[in-house]
């Protein structure tokens, strides 16, 4: 390619994203997690369309076991905590405290993850709901196990990016794909937020 | 985006006081739904501790507080069109509401055809 072509280039594809100027990954997180927000704002809307046009809709707290997924948040919340340690901690060039952060944060997934299997197993096995019984089951099922894939994908790629913090990728200049992982979880606890509230609390 | 050590520093403390905020709001969520008043009332204040979470996660855990403004803006575009969708949709409830509040009983039906 020419001097001149290669300077072209580079006048059309700016080296530095303009909106986050610490990588175009974290802009293209946040785009996919607008993304995504409009996935669940859809399951949220219909939920709350079926229930409104429903008026023998359950009272949830009557079915769903609150206390347990209140400790559920608190775990998710737990983990944000963690999340953002670990993403401190590399920034301050504390190789240790990111790995004892990330590990806390993969455990509280897990566990969250574990939580929501006792959850179901004992919605679908003693209390009789399922995914096609009725609009109560349907769109609990989805939207809790739509957030529950997220949750897993989060473990999967929290893991990818431990794995990568044990070979020693991250350094406190190198830290852009701990931040970026960092969104997404954060992303995982603020749906959740909703979730609980719109299908458990109200 | 802060990345001195004394800023580093600051910043989780924030996180700390986030935590400590994010707990007593969830704490308040519980203590709400056993409330002696309305249902609406009681879907009102879930609403409003679940935004006031939900932005401060987004605010202080995401580092929007420090992003760029238009990140803010794409980040709001979801909340806004999902609460665009509501409102497309209320038509649609009151029909449901109104036909199943006035539908005749499939038996009933059945027994006036005989």
């Amino acid at each position: 390619m020419s001097s001149a072509a290669v300077a072209d280039a580079h006048a059309l594809e700016p080296t530095e994203s303009p909106l986050t100027p610490e990588s175009w990954g974290k802009l293209g997180m946040w785009i996919f997690l607008a993304a995504d927000a409009m996935s669940f704002g859809g399951l949220l809307a219909g939920y709350g369309a079926l229930r409104y046009g429903d008026p023998g809709w359950p009272r949830p707290s009557s079915i769903l076991g609150i206390q347990l997924t209140a400790m559920m948040t608190f775990l998710l919340i737990c983990s944000s905590v963690t999340m953002v340690e670990a993403l401190a901690s590399i920034r301050q060039g504390n190789q240790a405290g990111l790995k004892k952060f990330l590990l806390l944060t993969i455990c509280g997934g897990l566990l969250f993850l574990g939580l929501q299997a006792h959850e179901w197993t004992n919605l679908i096995v003693h209390e009789g709901q399922s995914i096609t019984k009725n609009n109560f089951g349907a769109t609990f099922f989805i939207l809790t196990g739509f957030h529950g894939c997220h949750v897993f994908s989060g473990v999967v790629y929290l893991s990818c990016i431990l794995v990568r913090a044990l070979q020693g990728a991250y350094t406190a200049h190198d830290s852009n794909s701990v931040e970026i992982v960092a969104l997404y979880w954060h992303f995982v606890d603020l749906i959740w937020i909703l979730v609980f509230t719109f299908v458990y609390l109200i | 985006m802060a990345h001195t050590a004394e800023e580093l520093a600051h910043e989780q403390r924030r996180y700390l006081q986030v935590f400590f905020w994010l707990a007593v709001l969830t704490a308040l969520e519980l203590g709400v739904i056993y409330m002696p008043i309305s249902r609406f009332a009681i879907g009102c204040m879930l609403v409003v501790l679940a935004g006031t979470k939900a932005a401060l996660v987004a605010l202080f855990y995401m580092h929007l507080s420090v992003e760029k403004r238009t990140l803010t803006w794409i980040a709001l575009t979801p909340a806004v069109l999902c609460v665009f969708l509501v409102f497309m949709l209320l038509p649609d409830l009151g029909a449901i509401t109104r036909s199943l509040t006035h539908a005749t009983p499939p038996a009933a039906t059945a027994e006036a055809h005989h």
